[in-house]
């Protein structure tokens, strides 16, 4: 069942020369938890804020479960549209306990009603401890997870999360995004997680929409978004990814390291760019290779390496943790990709040199 | 609030909601409404200039016009010099060195903002005139006559006087200016070979150039505005001039025409104030830890010492030591139920000052919030600019309007119902509260902005998300974290109207005498042990709201 649904959404910020969302449609369904990816400027918490109802669109229109709430010169306020937000600064209420901030949104709610609804979601955020605790007592973690809890009180239609993790460090990082993964799959919570953080959107989302410059770029689950990008931007922003200039010859596409199947559309004589990520090819020291490692950068789990080849194409190849090869080993490449991915080579991405 | 029913059905647009989004909402309507409260009075006085001058206005011209605005002039030269030398210098002194005292002068150095100026004023003459004690024991000391003593009763003793209250002002802004930025800065300069004097008058100095700039202008507004401590001078500027063209000549068209040049010199040093906080913005709020101070040993501490305490002396021990001995000696037979009722009186119209105050200062932040229009911006911006008109202008420019409306009501009484009334709104409470609700509704303001200011934005729309706008969301959130703000507000204001003169004196119902018109009374006939006892008064309530401004001040050290 469609929840939200965004047609053709363009907005353009007073005094703005260029959109900051230009003609999204987008459709996220009941239970289903969506990430807008994108780099800074790239439109997302506009997008996020338009479909709260903080901002009214220029052109298109927002349905929430059916029932028209944005279009231009008019839109639902926020306060009646039932839609939870967390922000970046939790905005938790100084003044109020805990369990009053949980509260805060249900006043509609009769006392024991009321009284019972919050400890029903402070106990699934795990907060039942530090219920008459105030916001200066906890720690970010667990101001995360009140602003969380009472933006689930009220059973809002959609959760709304901005950039949620950028305010911890690292390593509580990965521990919050599986615990508020796993709330929100509990809780069966259809939700928005806007970042610009790709292993986020990856640990967290069933479907990752793409943004960049306004424009949605793509819009599929993790893996796809990962393994088949639409476009190179997609292909750089998710992951380390080379390009290497090649040419459909016999219904194959020919590069300078070897050969891939074609399976795109591009026919005879087109000339693309070849998506290698690092984990496409293997290395092999070999006095006769074609290749020559430039640097090393351990990571801990594994190695990456920087090669070049003799026309001068950088490529960047991981191995094991324990693989270790001095700079300037000659080495060999052995492919292991299992689809070719394949982008024009006009292009303006390979082009932006020119464009400057 | 259930998943599947959204509160209300999306409404069609149409002619309906398009009318409502032109006509002006309630937020728009009060906030104009305080605007015009200001321009109202601005707009009487200005207009004046262009009235018939009449007889009484040509005398003034032709008698005192230019002693009035050279004697202005000199006051604010004098004040201005006076107040940046030792404002600054006590500030560099207290934010960049150690000396024993140090750290309880620094709060200290700002207790004479407690002391209203023209209790200063009339305590030096006392002391320091021909026949107070210090000269009468001096001649006895030297067995003569007549000795030479500086005297008090002229254009150096009132820039005297009124550098001694007025420093502050300079000394806070300054101070934080150097401890934020200051100290950090010389470190650079002598990294790159200069000395500490040097550094000083190079870099920490310059930067600090706007924050002194600001503290300069409230210097000279409040120079501008004050009443008390020229009348007691003698001094002729232009609020004693409107005084009494209006009193004494009774014509109050020749006070508004004073009024308006007042005015006009007003706006310029208004004009500078808002140059000098437009350059705070751009200068940089950097992390700032804070170096450590540079201790001052030896002589050089002690000097130090001497320097700051001297002035604390001057500006504070001693008025209020003689006021005390004052107070004391006239207590017995002063202090009765008239006495009594002038403090009731004073605590009434603070008190009801404050809470109008603190109303309004709330509905101007509730409007800038919930509607960030340029309409609201200005209209609470002109709310704001009340403090910079002198009480005796704001006095006369509520007059005019008031007396014509009330002439308009009787006139009007009588001609269709034959009823003969008396004054409805001039010469009441009305106009009195009035006069201090323009011109301390910028306290107010203050105080409460900047306690909003902590309320994000993202506060807010959590709360919208939540379903809570509007009177609501004012009532659970912005009151809630408003009561620190608004407490100093009301204090802020309370003390204000206490110590409030010209206004007081100028619009006051017949019976509605209070502290401040008290000491006026004593002072006008050099009565000034009798004026000590209500001037303590003054004081201790003045203590509250300075000790509280230097705590927070000194949090940020």
């Amino acid at each position: 069942m469609t929840v939200i649904e965004l047609i053709q959404i363009t907005k353009t910020y007073p005094g703005g020369k260029m959109p900051a969302v230009y003609e999204i449609s987008l459709k996220i369904n009941k239970g289903e938890v969506l990430a807008l990816l994108g780099p800074s400027g790239s439109g997302k918490t506009t997008l996020l804020r338009l479909i709260a109802g903080f901002e009214t669109p220029d052109q298109g229109k927002i349905f929430l479960n059916g029932q028209e709430v944005s279009r231009p010169r008019y839109c639902l306020p926020p306060e009646k549209r039932g839609v939870g937000m967390v922000f970046q600064d939790y905005a938790l209420f100084p003044h109020l306990t805990v369990a009053e901030n949980v509260a805060f949104g249900l006043g509609s709610l009769k006392r024991d009603l009321r009284r019972k609804r919050v400890e029903e979601v402070v106990d699934q955020v795990g907060l039942t401890s530090l219920a008459r605790r105030y916001p200066h007592e906890l720690s970010g973690g667990q101001q995360q997870r009140v602003a969380l809890a009472r933006a689930l009180a009220p059973n809002p239609i959609v959760l709304m999360l901005d950039e949620p993790f950028s305010n911890l460090d690292p390593d509580m990082r990965t521990q919050m995004r599986m615990e508020v993964a796993a709330i929100l799959r509990r809780t069966g919570s259809t939700a928005i997680l806007v970042t610009h953080d790709h292993e986020e959107a990856f640990a967290m989302a069933d479907k990752v929409a793409v943004l960049n410059a306004g424009r949605l770029e793509q819009c599929d689950p993790p893996e796809l978004v990962y393994h088949i990008p639409a476009t190179p931007f997609i292909a750089d922003f998710v992951g380390q990814a080379d390009f290497i200039p090649g040419v459909i010859r016999d219904g194959k596409v020919v590069a300078e390291i070897g050969v891939f199947p074609n399976a795109s559309p591009f026919v005879d004589g087109t000339e693309v760019m070849v998506m290698i990520r690092p984990d496409d090819i293997d290395l092999v020291p070999d006095e006769k290779g074609v290749a020559t490692v430039l640097s090393r950068q351990f990571k801990g789990s594994e190695n990456l390496y920087t090669i070049s080849l003799p026309s001068g194409q950088i490529l960047h190849s991981s191995q094991h943790s324990l693989a270790v090869y001095a700079d300037q080993t000659r080495v060999g490449l052995k492919l292991k990709v299992t689809h070719t991915v394949l982008f024009r080579r006009e292009d303006p991405f390979f082009n932006k040199e020119l464009i400057e | 609030m259930r998943p599947d029913a959204l509160k209300l059905p999306f409404e069609r647009s149409g002619l309906s909601s398009l009318v409502r989004r032109a006509c002006p909402d309630r937020w728009h309507l009060a906030t104009l409404l305080l605007a015009g409260l200001v321009l109202a009075p601005l707009g009487v006085v200005l207009f004046s200039i262009f009235s018939e001058t009449n007889d009484v206005w040509l005398h003034f011209v032709h008698t005192t016009l230019i002693t009035l605005i050279t004697n202005t002039l000199w006051l604010l030269l004098g004040v201005a010099c006076g107040t940046t030398f030792v404002g600054v210098s006590l500030a560099w002194l207290i934010a960049a060195y150690d000396f024993p005292g140090r750290r309880w002068l620094d709060w200290a150095l700002m207790l004479p903002l407690s002391l209203p100026p023209y209790v200063v004023a009339f305590v030096s003459i006392g002391l320091l005139d021909f026949t107070g004690p210090i000269q009468t024991q001096l001649r006895s000391w030297l067995g003569a006559d007549q000795v030479w003593f500086p005297r008090i009763r002229s254009t150096g003793g009132v820039v005297f006087v009124m550098t001694l209250t007025l420093y502050p002002y300079v000394y806070m802004l300054a101070r934080n200016a150097f401890l934020t930025q200051g100290r950090r800065a010389i470190e650079a300069s002598q990294s790159l070979g200069q000395s500490r004097f040097q550094g000083f008058f190079k870099v920490a100095l310059p930067m600090a150039r706007p924050w002194i700039a600001g503290g300069l202008a409230l210097v000279l507004m409040e120079t501008l505005a004050d009443f008390g401590t020229v009348s007691i001078f003698n001094y002729d500027t232009f609020t004693t001039a409107i005084y009494k063209a209006w009193f004494g000549l009774f014509s109050l068209s020749a006070a508004a025409q004073l009024a308006s040049l007042l005015v006009l010199i007003v706006f310029i040093v208004l004009f500078i104030e808002q140059r000098s906080r437009s350059h705070q913005r751009f200068s940089q709020a950097g992390r700032s830890h804070v170096a450590d101070r540079i201790p001052l040993g030896g002589v050089r501490g002690w000097m130090a010492f001497v320097y700051t305490f001297l002035v604390f002396c001057i500006a504070f021990l001693i008025p209020v030591g003689q006021l005390s001995i004052w107070a004391a000696r006239v207590f017995g037979q002063d202090f009765d139920s008239r006495y009594l009722s002038f403090f009731s009186h004073s605590v009434f119209l603070g008190g009801t000052a404050a809470l109008l105050a603190c109303g309004c200062a709330l509905i101007l932040v509730s409007a800038s919030r919930l509607k960030n229009d340029l309409l609201t911006r200005i209209s609470v911006r002109l709310a704001t600019l009340g403090y910079a008109l002198p009480g005796s202008v704001l006095a006369v420019g509520i007059f005019i309007p008031l007396v014509w409306t009330d002439k308009q009501i009787i006139g009007w009484m009588k001609n269709f119902f034959g009823i003969e009334i008396g004054f409805l709104f001039s010469g009441t409470l009305f106009a009195m509260l009035l006069g201090y609700l323009i011109r301390f509704l910028a306290v107010a303001h203050g105080a409460v902005d900047s306690a909003v200011n902590r309320i994000t934005p993202s506060l807010d729309e959590t709360a919208r998300s939540l379903g809570i706008s509007g009177i609501p969301l004012l009532r659970k959130v912005y009151l809630p974290m408003l009561r620190g703000g608004l407490l100093t507000a009301a204090l802020l204001v309370f003390v204000d109207v206490m110590k409030e003169m010209p206004i007081t004196l100028m619009t006051r119902p017949f019976g509605w005498d209070t502290l401040s018109v008290r000491i006026f009374e004593m002072t006008s006939e050099g009565e000034w042990e009798r004026a000590a006892l209500p001037a303590m008064a003054l004081v201790l309530t003045g203590f509250l709201p300075v000790i509280l401004l230097s705590r927070y001040s000194g949090k940020g050290n």
